[in-house]
């Protein structure tokens, strides 16, 4: 018993101990927090007519940004796959960090999800068993399975790892090695479950195409790493921990190789939406040129056109995907082109014009914006935590033994 | 430098999407104030239409099992204390020539197919209280619908059977159905256009408004 | 038909039918076992966070319709109706009748009959106590270019003339098709929607989470949100309840066109189809071969909206001349 009691000290000892930027950016992320927070109250007292969602675009701003991280979380295989399945050493190091990445993003999604419904006091009708969770004919059902099951998986994997390495024992291979192999389909499948819950509706055709989920997969391959690359440049700056260079062009060329791809179904969506130039279209001429004069989305659809090319050509030039600063600068156009991507131009469009013709052109409330930016505090607070706790366990610089003296 | 510039990054992308939130927020269409047309009208507004339709008697209650079906209408559509036309007719002179109508009937124009038609065409000339087919039987004002289904057979048919026209009370059972005068002025058939009531508020103006003390006395079961 | 429609009605786990209704089976009672002990935990830590509203635990702890016996049905229609009754002030029935048998309703509407003047719009709103301010209307009427025929991106349904018909336009009013096939309830993630034996797509308020995933699958735009506390005037509300239908709805939940189940199921028209003014609007039982419904489909030529999508509507749409 004393294993685990050991390890829960060491944590929150790990955990308090920091500097002064460190308690200044929990103080911050505490703020934006509460701020958010109060702003969530409101929401569910008043329901969610403080939001800019109607019945004519019933989905957006939350739904979007679920979308957008349920592609982090997934994009975490891109490294563990090398990393375990290859044994390929550089990267092996910096996967735990993939699977920190993806709790955080995993909570964010819940959280966007349960801000998001009407009645969040009844999710309980979501579980299997109490509820009545409708598999399998919803893929919405689905969705909230492999969710949580990916999140549980990350879990007991990462604390599995953590707690030997704390303990100072050996970790069974035969315990943690299948676990995370299985982690790889199930990343997969988070991502596809959720492009499935929008591919499988018949009435909105901007999201009927089967191009859809494959879109999903290569975008989240070039979104996730994005904010991997400049998360480790942080933690270089302000841990103990090193990365090799040689890992960090591994990654940005494997990026490279997304992009292109996730470039190229685009332009196969692209050509078919407009050569067959039938009723669908309307959805993306709303998107990319504006539709009986309703031209909101236009600019953000072009700047995430332009943020994916130019970050595609950075990384594809060695170069430049070799220049710290030319990468960075691709990391943030590829993490913003599909940000937009996934966040706005995928949701919103889709709903717009409804599906009676009606152009209600949503934007979203302040009310959205602060409880997204509480989520996105939430999810920043996780990882903070998480790898507060994990780089000096890891680095093998704190252990049961750091207890005794 | 090589932080540096990830910094500086970082910070030029933060103001951009800070930048692009404000805009979006305050560019929205939900937060214009002392917005006044929005009016969210409802069945109260409109006091001259009877939302709870009352059944003709007769009609309260569905048919028994087996009973037949009865089919119930209201009488006909008449002028005030025009019928019977022969309370004045009985001792005036029938005239058949077309001329300018006067006195009780002066309101009457007749705009009903081609410019040929006179009152005789379905009046009876001599027993006024009724009026007259083509074939020369005459009928009661109550089954007018004989003489208009002469000219409007399809439509006549599809009346009988339920498709033209309104009926009220049961799917399955006693109905109430209408006959053709009491929607179309036999004179001047044309349905009337009507005034719509109002149109739906706009989803950008839907948004929240804080209810009235009244209607916050009835709304605080909102969570049950 | 009514195999077709048998075979892709949700698998009740009690018969809805409410007057036919066995004991639970044992596999509810484990259920059952397993959702008290949950529950309780939850409530006593949601009464502590909510700490207020009361009836507020009670409500989140109602479970599926078609889950109650009964006996648990009536319970529940009796405290649904001292709740109504005594928040509005005025006697109130809630009813479950039951679907008769052998019936399937259908609808017509005859689109060269209807002139666009909404009054089924707000008599609807009047009949199924839908929320005044923020506004729900469950019929939308699109008015559309005669020269363009049904074309749904130029349909406005915000016209607003001093009179109607007008000259070039036409109207199509649209609210939920009813189908057979509905994509709405297969992609529910907690069947809290479904169809009735007699076809009607009927939403349980008390068990929907609000997650709008249905929203988003209707093709008809017939579901919609309460989006705010929903605001009924009590002089406006109508007393006269069915509990999968009219009574009043909490924020938070989607609803929808019932053909006016606490009529229809009773034997009348719906509310819409007596007070069209012009008789546009045509319903009764598509298995009754001597229904108004039967005999304009063959004298008639019918067609739906959007029959690509295979929905199979038993709302259908008709020229009478």
């Amino acid at each position: 018993m004393r294993g685990p009691i050991n390890f829960i000290i060491g944590s929150v000892r790990l955990v308090l101990r920091g500097g002064k930027a460190y308690y200044a950016w929990m103080a911050f992320l505490l703020a934006l927090i509460l701020w958010g927070g109060i702003a969530y109250v409101d929401q569910l007292r008043h329901g969610l007519i403080m939001t800019g969602m109607r019945d004519q675009v019933s989905w957006a701003f939350y739904i979007g940004n679920f979308t957008f991280l349920v592609g982090v979380a997934a994009a975490a295989v891109l490294l563990v796959i090398p990393a375990y399945v290859y044994s390929w050493k550089p990267i092996k190091e910096v996967a735990i960090f993939g699977e920190l990445l993806a709790i955080s993003a995993i909570v964010m999604c819940l959280l966007f999800v349960t801000v998001d419904i009407g009645r969040p006091e009844r999710f309980w009708h979501l579980l299997p068993l109490v509820g009545a969770l409708n598999v399998p004919a919803s893929l919405l059902a689905w969705d909230v399975l492999v969710l949580n099951g990916y999140l549980v998986l990350n879990v007991v994997i990462v604390v599995y790892l953590l707690y030997t390495a704390f303990n100072k024992q050996p970790y069974n291979k035969n315990f943690v090695v299948p676990l995370i192999l299985l982690s790889i389909p199930a990343a997969i499948s988070i991502h596809t479950v959720t492009a499935f819950v929008y591919n499988g509706l018949a009435a909105r055709p901007f999201w009927n195409a089967s191009i859809l989920a494959p879109r999903f997969i290569a975008s989240a391959f070039c979104s996730g790493p994005a904010i991997l690359l400049i998360l480790f440049q942080i933690l270089q700056r302000t841990t103990s921990i090193r990365l090799q260079d040689e890992a960090i062009w591994k990654i940005a060329e494997l990026m490279a190789y997304a992009m292109f791809f996730n470039l190229f179904l685009f332009g196969a969506e692209i050509f078919k939406e407009y050569y067959s130039n039938t009723y669908h279209l309307s959805h993306t001429r709303y998107l990319y040129s504006g539709l009986h004069g309703h031209t909101a989305l236009v600019p953000y659809a072009w700047a995430s056109f332009f943020c994916s090319v130019v970050a595609f050509l950075l990384f594809l030039i060695p170069s430049t995907r070799k220049n710290i600063v030319t990468l960075n600068l691709g990391c943030l156009l590829i993490y913003s082109g599909v940000y937009i991507e996934k966040g706005l131009a995928l949701v919103i469009p889709g709903m717009t014009p409804d599906v009676l013709g009606e152009i209600y052109e949503y934007t979203p409330t302040l009310t959205e914006i602060r409880i997204g930016a509480a989520i996105f505090s939430i999810g920043f607070l996780i990882f903070t935590v998480l790898c507060k706790i994990a780089i000096p366990i890891i680095q093998g610089e704190y252990s049961v033994d750091s207890l005794k003296s | 430098m090589e932080s540096t510039s990830l910094v500086v990054l970082l910070l030029v992308f933060a103001a951009i999407g800070f930048g692009v939130l404000v805009y979006a927020v305050t560019k929205g269409s939900h937060y214009k104030q002392g917005e006044t047309l929005r009016v969210a009208h409802a069945p109260k507004d409109y006091p001259e239409i009877e939302w709870n339709v009352e059944l003709l008697p007769g009609l309260e209650k569905p048919a028994k099992e087996g009973e037949a079906e009865t089919f119930s209408v209201p009488s006909p559509p008449f002028s005030e204390d025009v019928f019977p036309c022969s309370d004045c007719h009985e001792d005036m002179d029938p005239n058949p020539e077309r001329r300018v109508l006067e006195m009780a009937h002066e309101e009457i124009v007749l705009d009903h197919g081609p410019k040929s038609r006179w009152c005789f065409d379905c009046h009876n000339l001599e027993d006024r209280d009724k009026l007259r087919l083509v074939s020369g039987s005459l009928v009661d004002f109550k089954e007018s619908y004989k003489l208009c289904g002469q000219c409007h057979g399809t439509i006549y048919r599809d009346w009988r059977e339920g498709i033209h026209g309104r009926r009220r009370g049961y799917w399955n059972g006693h109905k109430s159905y209408l006959l053709c005068a009491h929607c179309h002025n036999p004179h001047k058939p044309r349905f009337k256009p009507l005034k719509p009531l109002a149109p739906p508020i706009r989803p950008s103006s839907q948004h929240f408004t804080e209810p009235s003390a009244e209607q916050t006395s009835k709304s605080e079961g909102g969570h049950s | 038909m009514s195999q077709d429609y048998a075979g892709k009605a949700p698998a009740p786990r009690v018969p809805c039918d409410v007057a036919h209704k066995g004991a639970a089976d044992g596999g509810l009672n484990r259920r059952e076992f397993l959702a008290g002990a949950g529950l309780t935990a939850m409530s006593a830590i949601a009464t502590t966070v909510a700490g207020a509203a009361p009836g507020f635990i009670e409500s989140m702890l109602r479970r599926h319709f078609k889950e109650l016996s009964p006996d648990e049905v009536q319970e529940r229609l009796r405290l649904l109706e001292e709740e109504y009754s005594s928040r509005f002030g005025k006697k109130v029935t809630v009813a479950a009748t039951p679907p008769m048998e052998n019936v399937l309703f259908g609808y017509a509407l005859d689109l060269s009959r209807c002139i666009g003047c909404r009054r089924c719009v707000y008599a609807c709103v009047h009949e199924n106590n839908q929320s005044r301010d923020p506004q729900i209307h469950w019929i939308r009427v699109l008015e559309m270019a005669k020269e363009r025929g049904i074309d749904l991106e130029e349909a406005d349904p915000y016209y607003d003339h001093d009179t109607v018909p007008q000259e070039d336009s036409f109207y199509m009013p649209v609210a939920c098709q009813q189908c057979r096939n509905p994509p709405c309830t297969r992609v529910c993630p907690v069947q809290a929607t479904w169809q009735e034996p007699d076809g009607i797509v009927v939403i349980d308020y008390d068990w929907c989470i609000g997650c709008r995933y249905c929203m988003a699958a209707c093709p008809y735009g017939a579901r919609h949100f309460n989006w705010g506390n929903p605001q009924i005037p009590a002089a406006g509300l109508n007393t006269d309840m069915h509990v999968l239908g009219n009574r009043p709805r909490v924020a938070g939940v989607v609803e929808k066109c019932t053909f006016c189940i606490q009529r229809v199921r009773k034997g009348r028209y719906p509310a819409c189809v007596e007070i069209c003014p012009v008789g546009a609007r045509k319903f009764g039982n598509l298995l009754d071969e001597n229904s108004e419904l039967r005999y304009l489909m063959r004298e008639k030529r019918v067609f739906v909206l959007k029959e690509d999508l295979n929905t199979q509507p038993k709302f259908y749409y008709f020229y009478a001349t």
